[in-house]
Order: structure tokens, then C-alpha cells, then sequence
């Protein structure tokens, strides 16, 4: 599909769910719309039945952590129309302790896509009939993905051999968990802004084209000889 | 007399009140069960009420490890989620970091991209079709679709020096060229050797009595069922949706190459098994034509900024060593921003959505699964069949639980 087709489907969808979609941007060849927490059945029921729009497969549902966000938490939808060969992404941005309507009315998909994000994220999806953790295992405390989770957990297990079972004991790290950002000044292809980058001419201001600025330095130095 | 009535009526109800649904545990150590599936049945008798596959006996956090880890470190862990189709998941996530870097792959590396994903799909095929047919009773399928499977291996190991993960496609393009003669190997490993093989399990279970009593009208799924439910791949086609990324939203060189997509009409596990011998062939086929395509030509992209520089280079060049260093420390930076990558794995869309926030770490990676949402669908589609049915079902599903647990 071209952009402007996109564009137009796009234009088409948040009129038709206005008042519950508040903007759409363009990823690449996808749509994403961003939406109330209270309003995402009907604006899937939209997206599944319109005719124009034809989103009759939910690809995925997943969550995603935002620690520093007022509203912590986002629920992405990724819905596929094979009539229109489209992709469209539905966010639903969330705060901690708030919970969604499950969307397995909608998409019998839903249901264990619901149940990970629960497990993952503790983002409770209301009216799903089974809501279980599905990854984890049968007693497991926490949820995983939340970025306050530690990568190494809270619990480890061994077999007992004199127990003849598995048991659970806390972790215990004989090194501790070390984790190097590597925010150096050698910032590749980000734009950050370092301490001291202020003092710098604007043509060397982050994300300047440094070859332009090698080829530069090359000619004056062929120039003084 | 009027007392014993009672207590006769009273146990005739205790007795009738005792009938319930046989609950079974099937696996999570069975042969049948494609890896640890545990699945809880309920059984009336030997009719299967209600399926409930208990997952995750596997999960080793993958997406959680992938936000620890630099773009470059990310790669072997989407070997070891399918493992029996490890490039075609490199791939998605290849796609993806390319995205958000905005690179362009050099054409060789798009053709060998293609040429290696599509011996993926043969090698995964011939797996999930012969295990299928073991588990249903035929053995020989296993013994000589193995040996095949083996010489596919063999190619990956010259090209990659792994038989099974093979951390071979990076963001950029492939990390080595191929061999020399690794090429005329694969084509005529296509042309001639996979073929002969593919016949010869058409010849054994195509027709076979006992293969289609065991798949013909076992758990049929519904064109409606397949959409609503999310399955891809030959799950989907197998139900009458002509869908194939690779056709539908082509990538790499997909859509320079000639070949069919083959849709099944019935939906059941039957038509799943004959869809996956014709992708065999239609593989064969695209393997053949990269080859006699493949132009010449760089494999990575030509910059040191995400591409490591070549050895000879870094020998005398300060740049390309500092470059070297900066890639297996640092990694490199990703510009932030979110983007999702989906290809045809030989299960169906294997997608990965990358949030990127600008360091050299995924802020989130979500791997989107197809064998998930085809193992969601196993209650629906064992309903009403008896428990030996229900092993047909699993096998036609074609699930690997490195991919469904993460």
C-alpha cells in the first residue's frame, strides 16, 4: 500500500473512534493509534468489524514498563488486516495499580496473550475466565518484565539430596550483579548531550556528520602541509 | 421397609452424583509432546472434554535477558527459541535493528538471507513431519527424513561453524561469506537429494491408509476459528487464507523469486501436512534460484559504526581497531524509537518488536511466538476427538517450546 492509502485508512479510523482515539502517528508501513484505557473494546470492535478496516487478527498483545512514566505501564495491540494488508498497533498506556477490560470477547486470542501479561506485569485484565500465570511456574511471586524486577530473580532451586526434592532458596551471588551502561562519550549514532557538549560550536553539536568533519580536518591539514 | 427404600435412594443418588470427567496429565515428559507440554485433559471416557496446556516449563526469560544484553549479544538467544529454525528467527530481529538504524543490507546478503532461510523451512519441515508421522505410528519417515536434515546442517556448519545455533545473520547482513563451493553443494542438495526425499515420504504417507485414517478430518479448523484465534503460518493456510508475508509483505528478495503458496481446503491436521511437503518443494525451488541469482559483492554492510571491520584491516589501521574494540564492548547505538519486524518463519510470523531508547540495549524486545497462539487453540481443537487424536493435533501444529515459552 502506498502512504497516502495508509494515511487514508488512518484518517478514516480516528473518525470513526472519535473520542476514543487521540492521535495516530506512522511507524514504517504501520499504524498506531494511541487509546483510553476505557474505550479499547469498542475501538477493537471498530478496527475488527468495519469493513474499510478488516483488522480481524490479533498478531499480539504484549505490555511494556516504563519506570519513569506517570502512567508506568502500556499495553500494545497488534492487530493484522489480511484484506487490507495492514498492520496496526493499538497503545494503551496504564498506571500501576489500574486495571483493562479483557479483550477476549474480540479476539479469542486475547485469552493467553492476557494471561503472559498478567504474569509478566501484574496488569489485570478484567473478564478474562482464566486468568492464571502461564509462564512462570505454579507459585511463582512477582512479575518478571517490571523493570524493578531483578534480572537474577529472588528465588533460585537445587535438588535436596537429602530431602529428595526440589528446593527454593534465595538467590545468593557469590559476585554482585554488575551492569555497565557504556554512556560514553563515543556516542555513535544517538543524539545524547554530554556534559561539556554545550561549550561546542554548533557544527560540532551532537549528531554532526563526522566524516564530513575528518574530510575537513584532512584538507586543512594537506593545506598547512 | 420404608427406611431401606431410602437409604437405597439415597446411595443411587451418591452413586450417580460420583460420574465425572477423567482428568489426565499428558506429558510434560512424553515423547508425543514435542518437548514439555504438559496438558491437563478431561476426559468422558476416551473423548477428550477439555484441553489445558500447562506451558512455560521451558521459559528462560529471554525477553527479560535481551534488555540486559547489547544488540549484538541479543542475537543467539532467537536461536535458542525455535531451535529447529534458529536463522529465521535471526532474521526478525536482523529486520527490526536494520529498521531502526535505517540500513540498507548489501544485495549478497539479501540473497543469502533467502537462500539460507528457505533451508531452514526444508530442515523444520522435515523435522515436524516426520516426528508427526512417528507419532502416529510410522517410523521411517524419522530415520530418513533425519539423515537429510543432517546434510542441511552440514551446510550450516560451513557456513556459519555451527550445526545448530548459528548466530549468523546480523543487523547489516550475514557475518561470513559463503565458502567456496558451498553453493554448488546447496543447489545440488536442492535439486537433487532433498527431492528424492520429499518423494519418498510422499510415497509413504501421502496415501498412506493408516496416516490418513490417523489426520483426515482431525481437528478441523474453520477459516473464521484460524483468523479469530491468530494462528499464521500453514495453521492458516491450511484453513483456506491464501497469507504468506513472504508474498504479502515481501521482504529481502522475496519478491524477485518464483514460487507458489500453497493453501490446504479442509483445515485439518491432513491438509496442514500436505501444505508443508508443497513448501518443501517451493523451497527447494527459491534455494535454487538465489543461487543462480546471487550477485557478488560485500555481505555487510560497509560501516564500522555497526559492521565489525575486516581482520586484515584492523591489522593496520588504528580506526578499524578502536571500531572493533567499541563493537564487542560497547555495542552500538540503536536511535530510539519502536518498530515491529515480522517474517515468514517455517511456523508461521515469528515477530519481534524492538523499543529502542537510544543506548546500546533493547529497552523492550517482544518476541512474538507463532507456535503461542497455535498451542492457545489445542482445547478448541481437540474437542470431541479421542485422546490418540489429540497427538495428531499437537504434531500437525508443529510446536517447538524453545519458541512458546521464551
Amino acid at each position: 500500500m502506498t502512504t497516502e492509502i495508509i494515511h487514508d485508512l488512518a484518517e478514516y479510523i480516528v473518525e470513526g473512534l472519535k473520542g476514543a482515539v487521540t492521535s495516530y502517528e506512522l511507524v514504517g508501513q504501520d499504524i498506531v493509534l494511541t487509546a483510553e484505557k476505557d474505550s479499547i473494546i469498542d475501538v477493537l470492535h471498530f478496527l475488527r468489524d468495519e469493513r474499510q478496516c478488516g483488522f480481524k487478527t490479533m498478531i499480539d498483545l504484549f505490555g511494556v514498563d516504563y519506570p519513569d512514566r506517570p502512567e508506568r505501564f502500556e499495553v500494545i495491540y497488534n492487530l493484522l488486516s489480511l484484506s487490507e494488508n495492514q498492520r496496526l498497533q493499538v497503545k494503551v498506556p496504564l498506571a500501576e495499580n489500574e486495571s483493562i477490560d479483557s479483550a477476549i470477547d474480540v479476539y479469542s486470542a486475547a485469552g493467553w496473550y492476557e494471561r503472559e501479561v498478567w504474569d509478566m506485569y501484574g496488569i489485570y485484565f478484567n473478564n478474562n475466565p482464566d486468568l492464571r500465570r502461564i509462564l512462570t511456574d505454579y507459585g511463582f511471586e512477582g512479575h518478571p518484565l517490571r523493570k524493578d524486577f531483578p534480572l537474577t530473580g529472588y528465588v533460585e532451586l537445587r535438588y535436596d539430596n537429602e530431602l529428595k526434592r526440589v528446593v527454593y532458596e534465595p538467590v545468593e551471588l557469590t559476585q554482585d550483579f554488575r551492569r555497565f551502561d557504556f554512556l560514553s562519550p563515543w556516542d555513535g549514532m544517538t543524539d545524547a548531550m554530554l556534559p561539556g557538549d554545550e561549550k561546542a560550536p554548533a557544527e560540532h553539536a551532537p549528531g554532526y556528520d563526522y566524516k564530513e568533519t575528518v574530510a575537513r580536518v584532512a584538507e586543512k591539514g594537506r593545506k598547512d602541509g | 421397609m420404608v427406611k431401606n427404600t431410602a437409604v437405597n435412594k439415597e446411595t443411587e443418588i451418591s452413586e450417580e452424583t460420583q460420574i465425572k470427567p477423567y482428568t489426565m496429565n499428558f506429558g510434560p515428559q512424553h515423547p508425543a509432546a514435542h518437548g514439555v507440554l504438559r496438558l491437563v485433559l478431561e476426559m468422558d471416557g476416551e473423548v477428550v472434554e477439555r484441553a489445558d496446556p500447562h506451558i512455560g516449563l521451558l521459559h528462560r526469560g529471554t525477553e527479560k535477558l535481551i534488555e540486559y544484553k547489547t544488540y549484538t549479544q541479543a542475537i543467539p538467544y532467537f536461536d535458542r527459541l525455535d531451535y529447529v529454525s534458529p536463522m529465521n528467527q535471526e532474521h526478525a530481529f536482523a529486520l527490526g535493528v536494520e529498521k531502526l538504524l535505517d540500513i540498507e543490507v548489501p544485495e549478497r546478503a539479501q540473497y543469502i538471507r533467502v537462500l539460507f532461510s528457505e533451508m531452514t523451512r526444508i530442515l523444520n519441515h522435515l523435522l515436524n513431519i516426520t516426528t508427526f508421522a512417528l507419532d502416529v505410528g510410522a517410523i521411517t519417515p524419522a530415520l530418513w527424513g533425519f539423515e537429510e536434515r543432517e546434510k542441511g546442517m552440514e551446510f550450516y556448519d560451513r557456513v556459519c561453524g555451527a550445526r545448530l545455533h548459528s548466530n549468523y545473520f546480523r543487523p547489516g547482513g550475514v557475518r561470513y561469506d559463503m565458502p567456496a563451493g558451498l553453493a554448488e553443494d546447496m543447489y545440488d542438495w536442492a535439486d537433487n537429494s532433498v527431492l528424492k526425499v520429499v518423494d519418498d515420504l510422499d510415497s509413504l504417507l501421502t496415501e498412506n491408509r493408516i496416516f490418513k485414517q490417523r489426520t483426515v478430518d482431525i481437528g478441523v479448523v474453520s477459516k473464521a476459528q484460524a483468523l479469530d484465534w491468530g494462528f499464521t503460518g500453514p495453521m492458516l493456510r491450511g484453513s483456506d487464507v491464501a497469507w504468506d508475508l513472504r508474498k504479502a509483505q515481501p521482504y529481502e528478495v522475496y519478491d524477485k523469486m518464483d514460487f507458489d503458496i500453497p493453501v490446504g481446503k479442509t483445515g485439518d491436521c491432513y491438509a496442514r501436512y500436505l501444505i508443508r511437503m508443497e513448501e518443501m518443494r517451493q523451497s527447494a525451488k527459491i534455494m535454487k534460484q538465489c543461487i543462480d541469482a546471487m550477485p557478488e559483492g560485500p555481505v555487510m554492510v560497509d560501516d564500522y559504526k555497526v559492521a565489525p571491520p575486516p581482520r586484515a584491516e584492523m591489522k593496520r589501521s588504528m580506526e578499524a581497531l578502536i571500531h572493533h574494540f567499541k563493537l564487542y564492548t560497547e555495542g552500538y547505538h540503536v536511535p530510539a524509537g519502536e518498530t515491529y519486524a515480522a517474517v515468514e518463519a517455517p511456523k508461521g510470523e515469528f515477530g519481534v518488536y524492538l523499543v529502542s531508547d537510544g543506548t546500546n540495549k533493547p529497552h523492550r524486545c517482544r518476541i512474538r511466538a507463532p507456535g503461542f497462539a497455535h498451542l492457545q487453540g489445542m482445547d478448541f481443537m481437540s474437542k470431541g476427538h479421542m485422546l490418540a487424536d489429540a497427538v495428531s493435533v499437537i504434531g500437525s501444529m508443529d510446536i517447538v517450546f524453545g519458541e512458546i515459552d521464551r
